[in-house]
């Protein structure tokens, strides 16, 4: 058997995972490992120009492709960098292994040079952590760590390594293992029968029923299954921030992004829903808005991976835990030989109901925004967006107005299109993930919908870009403001713009974008709109931002009033339900 | 209501951290805590008391059994169980007193380990109730210091926890 480094082990194990790229930047207690990292030509490296878009990029790839993303980094300030990173992943279930260099064992303890606690800095943010004591370890730990942070529900799993684990000097012998089996974990691999049957009962004897469908069927892989079992019922399909793609956006049966900032009648079909079939969603707080007053006539049931996420907030009537695919594939099976029968007069009603709140409120059927003025209006971006890239791009978000705008305005008819941070909100997102997406997707088209606030958070990655030529088209709705908080104070705030202004500070990105070697465009008129874009997306191979002056008064409608239902939104700045 | 939770963990550094740091994180209480290895040195045996609704607990437990080191768990409470807690307590004991002390060890069942001419060390087991109790019967005015070990179960008759 051949004698490897720690070092050498590490990347090692990591080709054999499987491991196309890491995404890092190295310091000192990650020498040993980058030189390692040099010495073979298996696993490529992208240098990002900061820790936290290191996290972000692999986080995109991640979810752009269902793999598990890779960071590696340095210890102390390294590691800590990549914290927000790694918060991001946790909190929309994204599989992801953070490898850290650590300071050398011995001085484990002393605050010595860039020594920082990473595996319990980071403990409330990771699924499973490791600290590595013993170079001979390094197989099992990271096949366990890819397996903990890809099975069950995903998360990000730190690997925390000293540096003297990784000296060159200290061979030993190498084995990776095929497979691995922890007495301690052992995700649901089934879904329970009866429970599923009972669940197929309630769902046929529904007379309102609605799905309501969550990332977890994304990073399931049960878009497929979700889809045959909307048809299968007739039933409407709602999707969280996290879901948009699981099921098809443009399809007649979707009913588009449900919660605070959903569509009225996804809202109102829920408020309204006799069933609800949660699948792959979490009944977070920004889509139930008041748990108390949340759907108060409907029979509930709770489809996830995770025990712990079910009846968490809201309590399931019918609670099931396993794999969101096999217990919807259960689910279809038992269908297919069904006796019973839906009320198809019940549904045919339902559906009449619905479309006329589509109609009377619909954001698709028609504009609800100013068609008739100059002002170049936030949603008209995102349509010509959809229109331009023919609703076929892959789409990451930064925070804010953006965000909601691009999540309500662009129908992603595929999983895995749409990459945003749902959970955690974090602004710098954008960038970062948009080049993970498109390392991992070379030939696709790549915009990152963004705002002159949170493009500047990770801005420098656009040196990132220029140096592993990465194309993406970032889209920047200018507002000159942190829009969103400024909508939060205009509605609540008697319009005090606490801090939301940058009294002309932005800088002038078009000369930005040149400095770094790319492309800049501004966009300040509407007639110009459409042709603009589409030059953008005609330099496939270039960086290209579009700094697009947007109407800076635009609100994000609808919008949930809180405490309340469902139900209970603002329509625009007037009007409510 | 107060709960007995009882788990099995693997027996590694940084297991209790995780067990401990989950409380805090979603602000769950632990009244007490006691763990020590078991006879299968991979595994550490963990028992802690908490407070809460029945919805609190069975987050606490699901949360609990997400911890990728926690092999199995149990909620004592749920059934017949035994629970104990060591008391280790210094008692001022003078004069009349000391006779009066020994009649209150004697009672609860406790033992004196260690004396001097104005202390007595006792030793006591039992639920943490009877702990509580022999505080009241001995004046907590004469109460020099107190060391609790926590609370320990295990379940009645035949069930057992193991993997
Ligand atoms: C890292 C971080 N800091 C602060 C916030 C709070 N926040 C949410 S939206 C927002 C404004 C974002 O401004 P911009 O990027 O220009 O987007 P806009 O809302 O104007 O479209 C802020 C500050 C956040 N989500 N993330
Ligand atoms: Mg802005």
């Amino acid at each position: 058997m051949e004698l490897l480094s720690g070092g050498d082990m590490l990347l090692r194990a990591l080709a054999d995972e499987g491991v196309e790229c890491i995404f890092g930047y190295p310091g000192g207690a990650a020498l040993h490992i980058y030189d390692a990292l040099f010495r073979q030509n298996k696993v490529k490296h992208i240098l990002v120009r900061h820790e936290q878009a290191a996290t972000h990029a692999a986080d995109g790839y991640a979810r752009s492709t269902g793999r598990v993303g890779v960071v590696l980094v340095t210890s102390g300030p390294g590691a800590t960098n990549a914290i927000t990173g790694i918060a991001t992943a946790y909190m929309d279930s994204i599989p992801m292994v953070v490898i850290s260099g650590q300071v050398v064992s011995d001085k484990i303890g002393e605050d010595a040079f860039q020594e920082t606690d990473m595996v319990g800095i980071s403990r409330p943010i990771v699924k499973h952590s490791f600290l590595v004591k013993d170079a001979r370890d390094i197989p099992s730990i990271v096949k366990k760590a890819f397996y903990i942070a890809s099975t069950g529900r995903p998360g990000p799993v730190v690997i925390d390594i000293p540096k003297d684990v990784t000296n060159p000097n200290d061979k030993f012998e190498y084995h990776y293992p095929e497979r691995i089996k922890m007495r301690s974990y052992s995700p649901a691999q089934r879904g329970h029968a009866g429970q599923i049957k009972k669940a197929v009962q309630l769902l046929l004897s529904a007379k309102r029923p609605i799905i309501y469908a969550g990332g977890g069927v994304i990073l399931g892989n049960a878009c497929q299954q979700l889809t045959e079992l909307a048809r299968r019922l007739d039933a409407p399909v709602t999707n969280t921030l996290m879901g948009l793609g699981a099921y098809p956006g443009s399809d007649r049966q979707f009913l588009g992004m449900l919660g605070m900032h959903g569509f009225v009648e996804a809202n109102y079909a829920m408020h309204h829903a006799d069933v609800i079939l949660a699948v792959g969603a979490r009944f977070d707080d920004r889509v139930t808005n008041t748990p108390k007053k949340f759907c108060p006539n409907a029979k509930i049931i709770h489809v996830d991976i995770d025990p712990a996420s079910i009846s968490k907030t809201v309590v399931a009537d019918v609670p099931i835990v396993g794999p969101v695919d096999s217990v919807l594939n259960d689910m279809l099976e038992i269908l297919a030989t069904a006796e019973e029968k839906q009320d198809s007069k019940a549904i045919e009603d339902w559906w009449k109901q619905i479309n006329e709140w589509r109609e009377r409120y619909g954001l698709l059927v028609k504009p609800r925004y100013r068609t008739d003025g100059n002002m170049i209006m936030p949603e008209e971006v995102i349509r010509t967006l959809y229109e331009v890239t023919k609703g076929d791009a892959f789409v990451t978000s930064d925070v804010g107005q953006h965000q909601m705008f691009t999540a309500q305005y662009y129908q992603f008819d595929k999983p895995r299109r749409w990459i945003n941070s749902g959970g955690l909100g974090t602004m710098g997102f954008g960038l970062p993930a948009a080049m993970g997406v498109q390392y991992a997707n070379r030939d696709a088209t790549v915009a990152c919908v963004t705002g002159e606030g949170s493009i500047q958070m990770c801005i420098q990655e656009l040196s990132t870009c220029k140096q592993y030529h990465l194309p993406v088209k970032i889209i920047c709705l200018n507002n000159q403001a942190l829009g969103m908080v400024k909508q939060w104070q205009d509605m609540q705030y008697s319009s005090r713009y606490s801090e939301s202004l940058y009294e002309e500070s932005l800088p002038d990105f078009v000369k930005l974008m040149e400095a770094y070697g790319h492309v800049g465009m501004r966009v300040t008129k509407r007639e110009e709109l459409r042709a603009k874009m589409e030059e953008c997306f005609a330099m496939k191979d270039r960086v290209v931002f579009m700094d697009i002056y947007v109407d800076p008064t635009e609100h994000v409608y609808p919008m949930q009033i809180s405490p309340g239902s469902m139900r209970d939104m603002w329509l625009n700045k007037t009007e409510r339900t | 209501m107060r709960r007995i939770i009882s788990l099995l963990m693997e027996n590694e550094p940084g297991a209790l951290s995780r067990v401990v740091g989950l409380f805090s994180q979603r602000g769950y209480n632990i009244e007490s805590l006691t763990v020590a290895p078991t006879e299968d040195r991979t595994l550490s045996r963990l028992t802690l008391t908490t407070i809460g609704d029945d919805h609190k607990i069975e987050q606490i437990t699901k949360h609990l059994n997400r911890l990728i080191e926690v092999v199995k768990l149990v909620d004592l409470t749920e059934g017949a169980h035994i629970e104990r807690e060591l008391m280790l307590v210094k008692v001022r004991a003078t004069g009349a007193q000391r006779a009066e002390v020994k009649r209150c060890v004697d009672i609860f069942r406790g033992q004196i380990v260690d004396v001097t001419a104005t202390v007595y060390t006792i030793q006591i087991t039992g639920t943490s109730d009877k702990l509580d109790a022999f505080f009241q019967a001995v004046g907590e005015a004469s109460i020099l210091e107190v060391v609790r070990s926590g609370v320990s179960g295990i379940g009645r008759g035949e069930k057992v926890l193991t993997i």
